[in-house]
């Protein structure tokens, strides 16, 4: 835990805090002895994107539940189409709430997911970090564990969880040569068309079997899907437009005969 | 008890005054020759109080060296004897002119015979008659024009009188000289009278007059409006000339970027949004995005988001945000991929732009309609002619309202956009098909909401005073307006017609 606050306390000197935003997503600088260990060559201008949901599924315990175990809930981070994001994340650091036992829990190895016990929510800092030739920079993700479904659709059921999930991109700008060539065909991955042919060497994806897909808790996961937003964007967007064609003519109107409203005795 | 006993005062003061109030009451009785009813209008007789010490007029009278005497008055014609008192120094009445006679001026008004006449002051809008009888009424009120004016058997305003008057004069003087040079001296001709600009200068000075004292506060707020609005452009300008943005290098953002300039160069003269801004701030977000080795996809929207607001004050912001949500639109993407990301930015954008425009729009219609509190009030030196078109044009918007397509329209706005009046009785039980646009003009049955653009355009241009003439309304405005129409409003589809009932080609 120890180790986690001081992580916090550089934070708070390296970023800037006036371009922080209510949701608390803080990207922190590591050591900068880093750098100059890993010189490698970067391809400009490329963004790796690595599409990932983190989020909690809470099950109420019901008969078997005591007053201080309720609930029994999994966090996790996994690929937004549950492919092994293995590959760019080596571990994950949960930070619990400080009543657990051991409360920062590493997971060295995919499924990044860490299940426990415990009657209430609180929330949970979820720590990224990735491979060497990937980056040498933690992400911190915020994530509010969810017990109780807000709306009381209906009573506490031992069969339908509580999921609570978020999407996200993490997004590489300049990503190293090996990096690339590394997760280039790999469908975790959302990769670029290189503008220019590089000549890179391209590595099969070595299956180590990290991919949620048969996971037990699969069949909760939600499907983020962009195409409603992107419509709703769409749409809005051109009501917007539209509204702002006609202000324009209107102010074309105006303002093409203002000189003559000021001429003496036009009006009658 | 009472005041009196308070006070220490003797009680017996009060039949006192009863007493002697009584005979003044009795002087005060109505005199003799006017009626009751007449009596009782003026409030009884005001109390004469000499102004002058009688004793002092008397003694003055009286005084030795004045004496009453015969006087002749040159100003005179008809040889009237009249006595006055006169001062007598030394015995020896004064001699000479009657002191006042010197004020009797009298102008030489010019005079013309008929053949002057058929050859110099032929005029479509006067006869000789009416000439003439100027004429006579000039000499004989001295150019008093008013009085001439009120006299004058046709009507014709102080203005017209006076040009006629002048015109003819000058005309004569020019024609009977022998030469140009000769008369060029001539207040007459050096100076002409100038009809419309004296015209425009009682209509101005009665407006001025007849303003209203909220006018008058309107005014000097307009008037600091406007000099705030081009201070504000002065100093837009001057910061705008040395900030040619740097945008030089390509990132993720960048084809946002040009968007970016294209939407906020024209409303750069609004004084609310200083537009150049956003666009290098952008550029600068997105190069201190990529110096990150790692970012989230939302930590780099609202980067991209608090870069593009960065112009924009708290308030705009929040409005922005509300529109958002009128839009119903996530104010965090609920999917933020890099497409929706890169959407969701530009809708902000524009919408940073629609309120910018708002605003412009907005301060446009209060200088315009300043204006036209200034300039619809009636102004009293107006001919009753003028005054009486105005009551017509206000009289053809009666609140009658017709149905097209199941929408109903104001006949105030449909005359607006058939162009001409329609009064009361040229609607009586007809339908909009017997109305054929004078200009061939297209308007959207719409209700309240969508009506109201055309009106205000039909507004602008009237108090701007030009012909009203209406803008032809294109297919595609229509389609434009029909996108704001409300959509619970009606469950019908509002058509975009032709005002004469046909379909929209």
């Amino acid at each position: 835990m120890a180790e986690i606050v001081e992580i916090d306390g550089q934070l708070e000197r390296n970023t800037n805090e006036s371009t922080l935003i209510p949701q608390r997503i803080k990207i922190t600088r590591a050591s900068d002895d880093g750098d100059k260990k890993i010189l490698q060559k970067r391809l400009r201008d490329v963004e790796i994107c690595v599409p990932i949901v983190y989020g909690t599924i809470a099950f109420w315990l019901g008969r078997k539940a005591s007053e201080t175990q309720s609930h029994r809930w999994t966090v996790y981070v996994r690929g937004a189409t549950n492919e092994d994001i293995g590959v760019v994340i080596k571990r994950v650091v949960f930070q619990l709430h400080p009543s657990f036992e051991n409360p920062v829990r590493v997971v060295e190895s995919p499924p990044f997911e860490l299940s426990e016990c415990g009657w209430g929510e609180f929330e949970i800092a979820i720590s990224l970090f990735f491979h060497n030739d990937v980056c040498d920079k933690q992400l911190d993700l915020y994530h509010h564990l969810k017990l109780y479904a807000e709306d009381e659709s209906g009573p506490q059921s031992t069969k339908r969880p509580v999921v609570v999930e978020t999407y996200n991109e993490i997004v590489f700008p300049d990503p190293s040569e090996s990096f690339y060539a590394r997760i280039q065909k790999h469908p975790a991955v959302i990769v670029p068309r290189l503008p220019i042919m590089l000549n890179l060497p391209t590595e099969d994806p070595n299956e180590k079997k990290g991919d949620t897909k048969d996971n037990p808790l699969s069949q909760w996961f939600i499907n983020f899907s962009e195409a409603d937003e992107l419509l709703k964007l769409a749409a809005a967007r051109q009501q917007v437009q539209a509204h702002i064609i006609n202000l324009r003519r209107q102010l074309s109107v105006i303002d093409g005969l203002p000189l003559q409203s000021w001429k003496p005795g036009s009006n009658y | 008890m009472d005041a009196k006993d308070i006070l220490g005062l003797p009680k017996n003061t009060l039949p006192m005054q009863e007493k002697k109030s009584k005979p003044p009451k009795e002087s005060q009785r109505k005199p003799d020759g006017i009626s009751r009813e007449v009596y009782a209008l003026t409030g009884g007789l005001a109390p004469l109080m000499p102004a002058i010490d009688a004793n002092h007029l008397r003694r003055k009278v009286q005084t030795e060296n004045e004496k009453w005497l015969p006087f002749s008055n040159s100003a005179r014609k008809d040889n009237l004897q009249l006595y006055h008192w006169v001062r007598v120094v030394n015995s020896v009445p004064p001699t000479g002119d009657y002191s006042f006679a010197k004020y009797n001026k009298s102008a030489d008004v010019i005079k013309y015979t008929d053949e002057e006449y058929e050859k110099h002051l032929t005029d479509n809008t006067w006869t000789k008659e009416e000439t003439d009888q100027l004429f006579d009424l000039c000499e004989r009120f001295d150019l008093r024009f008013v009085v001439i004016a009120d006299r004058f058997p046709s009507s014709k305003t102080v203005e017209e009188l006076k040009d006629r008057y002048y015109s003819v004069s000058r005309a004569i003087l020019t024609a009977r000289a022998s030469s140009p040079g000769e008369v060029s001296g001539h207040p007459l001709v050096k100076e002409p009278y100038n009809v419309s600009q004296e015209t425009e200068r009682k209509r101005a000075l009665s407006l001025l007059l007849s303003h209203t004292k909220q006018q008058e506060r309107k005014d000097v707020e307009v008037i600091a409006h406007a000099k705030r609005i081009t201070e504000a452009r002065k100093a837009i300008k001057a910061s705008q000339e040395p900030l040619v943005p740097a945008l030089s290098e390509s990132g993720p953002f960048n084809a946002d970027k040009d968007d970016m300039t294209a939407d906020t160069a024209a409303p750069s003269t609004n004084p609310q949004f200083p537009s150049a801004n956003p666009v290098s701030e952008t550029a600068t977000a997105a190069a201190s995005l990529r110096m990150l080795r790692v970012y989230l996809r939302t930590y780099a929207l609202d980067h991209m988001v608090q870069a593009v607001s960065s112009s924009a004050g708290l308030r705009t912001i929040k409005r922005v945000e509300q529109t958002l949500q009128d839009l119903g639109v996530n104010l965090k993407p609920k999917v933020p991929t890099k497409a929706v990301c890169a959407e969701h930015l530009e809708l902000r954008k524009e919408i940073l732009t629609l309120l910018n425009l708002q605003k412009q729009l907005q301060y446009k219609e209060a200088e315009g309609s300043s204006f036209r509190d200034s300039s619809y009030t009636e102004t009293p030196g107006t001919p009753p002619k003028q005054s009486q078109r105005a009551a017509d044009l206000d009289r053809t918007f009666t609140p009658e309202s017709l149905q097209i397509g199941g929408n109903t329209i104001s006949n105030d706005l449909l005359g607006m956009i058939l162009n001409f009046p329609l009064g009361k009785d040229s609607l009586k039980g007809s339908r909009s098909a017997r109305y054929t646009p004078i200009l061939p003009c297209y308007f959207v049955a719409a209700s309240d909401n969508t009506s109201r653009l055309p009106l205000r355009r039909y507004m602008y241009e009237r108090l701007i005073g030009c012909n009203l003439t209406f803008y032809p309304f294109s297919p595609t405005e229509c389609e434009d307006m029909r996108i704001l129409e409300p959509r619970s409003e009606s469950s019908e589809p509002v058509v975009p017609c032709r005002a004469d009932g046909g379909e929209l080609r």
